[in-house]
């Protein structure tokens, strides 16, 4: 329960963060939210020489739509803020249906969505929120901006494709082409836990009733979050039948690499995540329910 | 009685849900836990625990920990094995490392530990402890523990041959044979209840604190029996019981958890002795999960004989229990499995037959915990699995198959075919209420309609009676040490007073509560009495607050020395009153002259005349002590009650609606009553949904910290709608009362289970192990089988 | 202030990172000279000396130490003490005022809503954080609040109950509410 020692720098500016990391050393690590860094460093699977806390940065905390409707998160906006944002509830159901079930309230005050992303846990949410929609990171550092797009940003199981001296400073979603519709649905035994698995799908939908754009992002079915391109594939161009609903929910199925473990098998989670993506699909097709906010909890 | 009698429930007493006392300081953060203690001088310790589940220590080299600024000791096994120290003995007669010397034997086990500054520097200083470890094979379960070849756990053991440590059987063979004999229908059932943790969320710690000058020890202890811990420490410690103070302060919960010895408390006491300073050792989430005394972890298997009309003529019963590496549970000693003999006590059966054994593993010691009344949340879940197979197996409704076979009204004192005497109980009633409180027929109805569009609703009932108030001399024992209680009252001379008892309460509200006794038996208002508990230098001799004992033996102490007091009164009022004792009557707080009824004195008056008045002869003081052996236990009788619904494609189900129909006899507080019940059936249901203990194939723990060990939160947990429209008085018990804490958490989880089990009717499924997650659920409505959830678990 | 600690004879103590902090508790201000590492349920705990913030898990899952941090409910484990330099922090001692019990105090003692009370500070302040948003909570909203908060001895229906009470009369107290 207690971390190991480390020097701490607490930058009141973005350059004067940069500058930080650039000096700091070998092993330094951006402190945002926190709800995932320091569990880990009291548990000691953590042990960074620096941390560099940029919670007294300006300008960081905002979360708004440009005037062509791309979606800017930036590095402090909090879980809870998007929880309780009119904004995302009328204009990103994904990310609507998502923020709600990041791990607890109070967790969630603190939290960050861009910090969620550089943590790149397979087992966090929005991860595969941001993948389905198609989304980028920008990173910044000495050398200047960079976007990165979510789908390249996590290199692996708690990697991610930041230098040592950059920091992610905004979380960037696309504009909607057409009617953005979508929702996320995932397996917890009781609030707080780890997902048994998470479906993420983001459909944009012309007026026709026609996908134009989709994207399918999967939580812990695997060594990191999954983009199921091949599904999303397969709903581009059509409408949303159940013939085409369950093609691509059989294919997003099989993109999941689910292992037996004490949340269940293989083939339980590989069936959930044909059932959620199913169950996306099937509210937000003409005659379904709407926007797929709702969650499953096993309880 | 006349006009003057004090209006009981006013004044606090029985039946009063008077706001609780404890409350005041729990609302305003001033409550005194264990950690919130703080000596001058006080040091801190942390533990080292062994990652491997069983595995010889080659080395232990604790150089680099003792050079770190702000280490003052650093302990091993081997270094208290020169004081003798590393081994102590167990509540059931066998011994536990306090510090391993040879192997480890489950993970998590202490290693060594570290005393320093502050916590922090402890734990870095625990990090640079380096241990080598030759890894042993692991044994998991109970059948790995018997296999041919398989390690010998407690091989530190003279003449331990196996990983067996007894058998034990109860009943009649004979009779229950002939039973079977005669059988029309055999209705079997297997199933294992899987390893659980009571887990409070304070976790437990001690701080002993040596004094040098006048050699007293003095140990603040998360301890839900400070005396037995006391007479545990004179024992190990080899110190003298006078000169040892347990002091048991605000306790976070305890539900048997904080019942045994745990080696932390053994290491700051000698870490104090040494350094001869105040030692604080409070342990993490993880220590307390992965070694402290976890709860059930039994492997059942069961036959009942049956009638084709419905009666029942015989069980038979085998458990296989999983002790983990040392037998340490705290239980009434003549007993090896506890009270699991207490099954079909609320059924008349005339023959039963019960064979146990226990077995060491790689896992931490325990067993009996968790609000289970000594493994009675076993028996009781065993038998209403069982019950609801059999009535399926005959065809019968599960209500009707219950009520053909109740003990009834007019049938006690009544003797179960285990040797146990239950005394009261209104049986059929208690299944009225809960069956019109659920609308049984109509949901029946439901059901069927609702089955015809694919959805799957369920209904579960479990009824049981329990044997709670361990217990009378005869039978009752921990250690040789005899389970009765007690109580100690002194009024001061303005009539308030201050009561101590034996037992410890740790959100009981015993602050509460025996106030409300004394207040029944006196008419001192509950409010004028202040109740302590907990300190062993103050404190009358108890065994502590377990096994919802308290109310069923203490608090009779409460009212037989308030009954003392009374009585002494009674002579005092005389005195006043200037005639004989026999010309007086009480009525509440106050005693009169019977031909003159308003010519009396209150209680108050007695008080101050006991310091300034005596009549002759009489010994001044109005304070006394009573130690109260209870004739028998308590039986209280509870009928839950669980409508659910099951998602068939995913496995997830829902409670509907939960009904709790609990006859415990006269309740004190009403209130507090309701708490505990609900508390319980909270456990319940976390039991029967979410939360277990498991290990994989290497022996890992899988459910050591929160992450992995799922309690539910208020948005998982149903609402409870409880009844309290029966009551049947302890025949025995001077004010009527039964236990009740933990009938909820023994009796509800074959409630929540049997309805999901209800809702896969018709699908060949005759058990699914607890918890009932949704991957199970949807495993064995996809293929049609039993759903074990035995370790080691799968994965890939 | 002025400390005494026990010379071990060790020198690697002058290289253990101290930083200093300014912050307000309870309305109180105040400084300390802390580790980066300490965690801020120790600053409250041991720093302080408040006590009514508790610790029960090492996995930020029981939500015993939440505490407000300018006004937000926070798991006060699960954040550096350092972080609240220039902030202030709100415990469960600083719910009262000096004459009166806050009404989400009288609340668990009106409707039974602690048995052991060790994670009743979390809770009320978990709580606390929902009204200052929500003056008017349904029951859904009061369990979907505190389920960052656990508790093993009530079952949390007589903790709805509470939270319920004491909105219901900071609604009362409060002119022109609804």
């Amino acid at each position: 329960m207690y971390p190991s020692r480390f020097r701490y720098e607490a930058p009141r500016s973005l350059d004067e963060a940069i500058g930080t990391l650039r000096d700091g050393g070998d092993y330094a690590k951006i402190l945002a939210g926190g709800q995932s860094l320091v569990p880990m460093m009291k548990l000691r699977f953590a042990s960074p020489e620096l941390i560099v806390d940029i919670n007294n940065v300006p300008g960081l905390d905002y979360h708004r739509a440009d005037a062509n409707g791309t979606l800017r998160v930036g590095a402090l906006t909090r879980h809870a803020d998007l929880e309780w944002s009119p904004l995302l509830k009328a204009t990103q159901p994904t990310m609507a249906a998502a923020a709600p079930v990041i791990a607890d309230p109070l967790v969630r005050n603190r939290g960050t969505l861009v910090g969620s992303l550089c943590h790149a846990d397979p087992q966090g949410d929005w991860a595969a929120v941001m993948i389905s929609l198609g989304a980028s990171v920008v990173a910044q550092g000495p050398r200047g901006r960079r976007v990165i797009p979510v789908a390249d940003f996590v290199t692996g199981p708690f990697e991610n494709a930041l230098a040592h001296d950059e920091i992610a400073v905004e979380a960037v979603v696309p504009p909607a082409q057409g009617t953005r519709a979508g929702g996320y649905l995932k397996l917890e035994r009781r609030v707080g836990d780890f997902a048994t698995c998470g479906v993420a799908v983001a459909l944009d939908i012309s007026a026709a009733g026609e996908v134009i754009r989709a994207g399918i992002g999967l939580t812990g079915v695997g060594g990191a979050t999954i983009n199921a391109t091949q599904a999303a594939a397969a709903l581009a161009g059509k409408a949303l039948t159940p013939e085409a609903i369950e093609a691509a929910a059989e294919l997003t199925a099989q993109a999941a690499q689910p292992r037996t473990d004490h949340r269940g098998s293989a083939e339980y989670k590989r069936h959930m995540v044909r059932t959620f993506a199913a169950r996306i699909l099937g509210a937000a097709a003409p005659g379904g329910t709407g926007p797929a906010t709702t969650t499953e909890r096993a309880a | 009685m006349t006009s003057k009698a004090l209006d009981e429930i006013k004044i606090g007493g029985l039946g009063s849900s008077r706001k609780r006392v404890e409350d005041e300081r729990f609302i305003r953060g001033k409550g005194n836990y264990l950690d919130d203690v703080t000596l001058p001088g006080m040091l801190h310790m942390e533990i080292l625990r062994s990652p491997l589940p069983h595995a010889r220590i080659k080395s232990i080299d604790t150089s680099r920990a003792w050079e770190i600024p702000g280490v003052h000791l650093v302990m091993t096994g081997e270094m208290m094995a020169t004081r003798n120290l590393a081994w102590m003995p167990t509540l059931s007669y066998d011994t536990q490392a306090v510090l391993a010397t040879d192997k480890v034997r489950f993970q998590g086990q202490e290693v060594a530990c570290v005393i320093a500054d502050d916590p922090y520097i402890a734990k870095d200083a625990c990090e640079a402890i380096e241990v080598d470890y030759e890894p042993l094979p692991v044994i998991v379960n109970p059948e790995q523990a018997q296999a041919d070849g398989a390690p010998i756990i407690r091989d530190d053991k003279d003449g331990q041959a196996g990983n067996v440590i007894y058998d034990w059987e109860v009943g009649d063979p004979a009779a229950t044979d002939r039973a079977f004999a005669q059988a029309d229908v055999v209705s079997k059932l297997e199933l294992h209840y899987p390893r659980s943790h009571p887990s409070p969320i304070e976790c437990c710690g001690s701080v002993a604190d040596f004094n040098r000058a006048t050699s007293k020890l003095t140990v603040y202890m998360t301890t839900q029996a400070p005396h037995i811990i006391r007479a545990a420490v004179a024992m190990v410690a080899e110190l003298p019981e006078h000169l040892i103070r347990i002091v048991s302060p605000d306790i976070g919960g305890g539900f048997g958890n904080k019942v045994p010895v745990y080696p932390g408390y053994v290491m700051s006491i000698l870490a104090s002795i040494l350094l001869e300073r105040p030692v604080k050792w409070i342990e993490d989430k993880t220590g307390n999960l992965i070694s402290t005394g976890f709860a059930r972890d039994v492997y059942l298997k069961g036959e009942m004989a049956l009638r084709k009309d419905g009666k029942i003529l015989g069980v038979r019963m085998h458990t296989d229990a999983d002790h983990g590496a040392f037998f340490s549970d705290a239980q009434p000693s003549k007993f090896k499995i506890g009270l699991m003999h207490s099954a079909f006590a609320a059924y008349d059966i005339p023959a039963a037959h019960l064979t146990a054994r226990g077995v060491y593993t790689n896992k931490a010691p325990g067993g009996v915990a968790y609000r289970c009344s000594f493994r009675v949340t076993e028996a009781m879940f065993f038998q209403e699995r069982m019950i609801q197979e059999a009535a399926n197996d005959l065809g019968m409704d599960q209500a009707a198959f219950r009520r053909m076979n109740f003990v009834a009204d007019d049938d006690f004192p009544h003797r179960t075919p285990f040797g146990f005497l239950t005394d009261s109980g209104q049986y059929a009633k208690c299944l009225d209420v809960g069956l019109k409180a659920i609308d049984y027929d109509k949901f029946r109805d439901e059901q069927k309609e609702a089955r015809k569009r694919g959805r799957l609703l369920g209904l579960g009932i479990s009824t049981m009676t329990e044997p709670l108030g361990a217990g009378n001399s005869r039978e009752y024992d921990i250690l040789g040490i005899k389970m009765f209680d007690s109580a100690d009252l002194k009024v001061h001379m303005t009539g308030k007073a201050i009561l101590r008892t034996g037992a410890k309460s740790q959100g009981q509200g015993h602050e509460t509560t025996w106030a409300q006794i004394v207040a029944h038996e006196l008419g001192i208002p509950a409010a004028d009495v202040t109740v302590e508990e907990g300190d062993t230098d103050t404190a009358p001799f108890g065994m502590g607050t377990y096994a919802s004992r308290s109310t069923p033996v203490a608090g009779a102490a409460v009212a037989m020395v308030s009954r003392k007091i009374r009585a002494k009164a009674r002579k005092l009022a005389a005195h006043l009153l200037e005639v004989s004792e026999e010309d007086i009557e009480w009525e509440l707080g106050r005693f009169y002259v019977r031909s003159a009824p308003d010519r009396g004195v209150t209680i108050q008056e007695c008080a101050m005349a006991a310091y300034s008045n005596m009549p002759d002869g009489l010994e001044p003081g109005l304070e006394n002590t009573a130690y109260y052996d209870p004739p028998n236990l308590t039986w209280p009788f509870a009928v839950y009650i669980v409508t659910v619904e099951v998602d068939p494609v995913t496995g997830v189900w829902d409670v509907l609606k939960t009904v709790a129909v609990d006859d415990c006899g006269v309740r004190i507080n009403p209130v507090i009553v309701e708490g505990q019940i609900m508390g319980g059936l909270t456990e319940a249901y976390a039991m029967a949904s979410m939360q277990f203990i498991t290990f994989d194939a290497d022996g890992n723990c899988v459910g050591s910290n929160y992450m992995d060990y799922l309690l539910p939160s208020a948005w998982e947990t149903p609402g409870f709608e409880l009844h309290s429209e029966v009551v049947t008085p302890c025949p025995h018990h001077p004010l009527g009362a039964k236990g009740i804490g933990e009938c909820a958490a023994v009796g509800g989880p074959a409630a929540f289970v049997n309805a999901v089990m209800d809702a896969l009717g018709g699908t060949g499924v005759r058990n699914i192990d607890m918890p009932l997650l949704p991957d199970r659920v949807w495993e064995a409505l996809t293929n049609h089988h039993d759903v074990s959830g035995a370790p080691p678990i799968r994965q890939d | 202030m002025t400390a005494v600690y026990d010379d071990l004879g060790d020198e690697a103590a002058s290289d253990i990172p101290v930083r200093r902090i300014r912050f307000t508790i309870n309305g109180a201000k105040k400084i300390a000279e802390i580790e980066p590492r300490l965690l801020l349920s120790h600053l409250i705990r041991r720093g302080v000396g408040l006590t009514g913030t508790h610790m029960g898990c090492d996995t930020t899952n029981c939500g015993a130490c939440t505490v407000l941090v300018d006004g937000k409910p926070v798991k006060s484990c699960t954040m550096l003490a350092v972080q609240v330099d220039g902030r202030e922090v709100t415990t469960v001692e600083g719910l009262a005022s000096a004459s009166e019990l806050h009404p989400l105090q009288e609340g668990f003692r009106e409707e039974h809503g602690l048995q052991c009370g060790f994670c009743t500070p979390g809770m009320m302040m978990a709580a606390k954080g929902l009204l200052d948003r929500n003056p008017n909570p349904s029951e859904e909203d009061v369990r979907w609040a505190l389920s960052g908060n656990l508790c093993r001895c009530t079952g949390y229906q007589n903790i709805v109950k509470s939270v319920l009470w004491a909105a219901e009369k900071q609604r009362a107290q409060t002119p022109g509410a609804e």
